[in-house]
């Protein structure tokens, strides 16, 4: 769960951008979104990231002569999922259709797509910007098959390619968004809300850094306050939600630029050149966007019956405001913690499992919204992938109810348990951490304590009441954290006061 | 009607990665405009009342489960590659500009 925060105003140190430009980007994106089915999109080859190469392939994802594909139904319904969740028209009826393009990546020399008929139009999906709510309207949600994979050998001088095909087949969503954000806080705000809708949809896992969910970009620039669209810029080769941002900010000052110099901005592709910086022309433009769309004559035509669409509505997982409303009533969680700990859907697993091991809500919703979502967030990882599984955080919270650590040593094992990913039971166990609860072995501590502190003895005597708070600091401290608070508390009281 | 040019066909065989000599050129320039105005005959058929198919088969709805089944080994998938390294296709470079996916 990686939150970005992003602040536009870091670059206008550069004396080369315009100050405070009259122009505004206006941007549109085409996401990428690997289904994580569990296999191919017309073949039974499994779909499993980082196998050996080539190992996942068969005739037909091999684009052998011959051979047929048949579609993955789940692969219908995580598509139809996904329009459905961003208010899409569902056509009843549509088809693949072949786009032609020769690149070593594409054994069939054709992508199989949707062109003419699509599996969701139009819709849109609602972003919270620092402006308020905003409406990104959708062009349309479709169905594809991703291409392999190329590897450039590591010598520059080589005079050759390789291609691994296991990722060819797999089964993708384009989601195509209309021209509607102008500043990159709306981009980051699409993005995000984009990808928690499809985790929560439970169509993919959205793995950025494994390619699962991939950003292109359109971009062009228009006069703050006009309506009509310049020329755009479609980006690609972006990789991250930080690399998008970068591009935004470096597209709109290079288009502004052109255009204040009297110069014209092209209609092409350009790709992100993470070392420069900056985005480059493509250079293979002289076969480009001539795909000759043609109805795939091997694959037969969708028809998503009314009953077929209500089915898979009718079983969409709960999304984020039904999971945040029960959080409330189930858990008895504050609105405020139900939210925070609904923003994400990993989260709210990764808390709810937690739960399930030790059903203390709002101590565990505690734990989430300081310590964990902190640990998260400073080390940039998912909730999956945390040295702190939901159990260990759940034995945490169990060994204070029960007593047998205290608030503070819970603190320190925490600490212990996400940089080791020890289990924190046999933390306290190994480092002898269980707290004191013996009477008598408590009173050994409070009474050095009061021998050592006579100011302090004389201050509670004389009914300072926040000096016993300081007193029983000092025991803490001789007990390394270990008395049991309420007992030192107790004895200090029946002693002094 | 079904006039291609010679311009056109010089246009389809590079998308097709074809080399054509000047003579093929002028050859499937005629033989390519024959064969568009022979299938031209369709358009004589009333078809209005005929809603549009991508298909002849009268079939939809051909699905698949989402069982993984069996793959090649890797010896299989490049027993018929001209050449290959470490498991992996080779092809003549690629300049790094990436696919249409
Ligand atoms: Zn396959």
């Amino acid at each position: 769960m990686t939150v970005l925060n992003y602040n536009c105003h870091e670059r206008t140190k550069d004396p080369s951008m315009p100050a405070m430009s009259k122009y505004e980007p206006v941007i549109g994106f085409e996401v990428h979104v690997e289904l994580c089915t569990a296999t191919k999109i017309f073949c039974s080859c499994p779909t499993t990231f980082g196998s050996p190469p080539n190992t996942q392939v068969c005739p037909v994802c091999l684009g052998m002569p011959g051979v047929l594909p048949v579609l993955n139904r789940r692969a219908v319904e995580f598509a139809l999922r996904t329009a459905m969740a961003l208010n899409c028209n569902i056509p009843e009826r549509c088809n693949f259709d072949r786009k032609n393009y020769y690149y070593p990546d594409l054994p069939k020399n054709y992508q199989i797509s949707q062109n003419y008929a699509c599996i969701g139009t139009g819709g849109w999906l609602d972003i919270e910007t620092p402006a308020g709510t905003k409406r990104v309207r959708m062009n349309n949600v479709h169905l594809e098959e991703d291409a392999g994979k190329l590897i450039h050998p590591e010598d520059p001088g080589a005079d050759y390619s390789l291609v691994d095909l296991n990722r060819a087949g797999t089964p993708l969503i384009e989601i195509v968004s209309e021209p509607d954000m102008s500043s990159a806080e709306d981009a980051l705000a699409y993005m995000n809300t984009l990808k928690n809708l499809l985790e929560y949809l439970e169509v993919s896992d959205c793995k950025m850094q494994e390619g699962r969910l991939r950003f292109e970009l359109n971009i062009s620039v228009r006069e703050a306050g006009t309506e009509r669209l310049g020329t755009k810029v479609e980006v690609k080769n972006l990789n991250s939600m930080k690399t998008v941002l970068k591009c935004i900010e470096h597209e709109t000052w290079r288009q502004t630029r052109l255009l204040e110099e009297g110069g014209r901005v092209m209609q092409e592709t350009r790709l992100w050149d993470e070392a420069a910086g900056a985005t480059r022309a493509m250079r293979s433009k002289e076969v480009a966007n001539d795909y000759r769309y043609f109805p795939d004559p091997d694959l037969v035509e969708i028809h998503v019956t009314p009953e077929w669409r209500d089915a898979v509505r009718a079983h969409l997982p709960e999304l984020q405001e039904a999971k945040r409303r029960r959080f409330i009533e189930e858990y008895g969680l504050p609105e405020y913690d139900a939210r925070i700990l609904t923003n994400s859907k990993p989260v709210a697993s990764y808390y709810e499992a937690a739960v399930a091991a030790h059903p203390n809500p709002k101590a565990l919703s505690n734990w989430m919204m300081t310590e964990v979502l902190r640990e998260l967030n400073a080390r940039e990882v998912e909730p999956a992938d945390f040295a702190l599984k939901p159990a260990g955080l759940a034995a945490i919270v169990r060994m204070i109810d029960e007593g047998r650590i205290s608030g503070k040593i819970a603190k320190d094992v925490f600490a212990k348990a996400v940089e080791s990913g020890r289990d924190p039971a046999e933390i306290v166990q190994a480092e002898g951490l269980v707290q004191v609860t013996d009477a008598g072995e408590v009173e050994k501590w409070v009474d050095e304590a009061i021998a050592e502190n006579p100011d302090m003895v004389e201050k509670i005597r004389a009914g300072n009441t926040k000096t016993v708070q300081a007193l029983v600091g000092q025991v803490m401290k001789k007990s390394r954290g270990k008395a049991n608070p309420k007992i030192v508390n107790e004895l200090i009281a029946a002693k002094l006061c | 009607m079904g006039q291609i040019s010679e311009d056109q066909v010089r246009h389809v065989a590079l998308l097709s990665r074809l080399e054509l000599t000047e003579d093929d050129v002028r050859h499937f320039a005629h033989d390519l405009s024959s064969i568009l105005g022979y299938v031209a005959k369709l358009d004589e058929l009333d078809t209005s009342q005929i809603p549009p198919t991508s298909h002849s088969l009268r079939l939809e709805n051909a699905f698949r489960d989402d069982e993984v089944g069996a793959s090649l080994t890797n010896e299989q998938a490049l027993a018929n590659a001209p050449e290959s390294e470490d498991g992996l296709f080779k092809v003549p470079p690629v300049i790094q500009d990436g696919g249409g996916a």
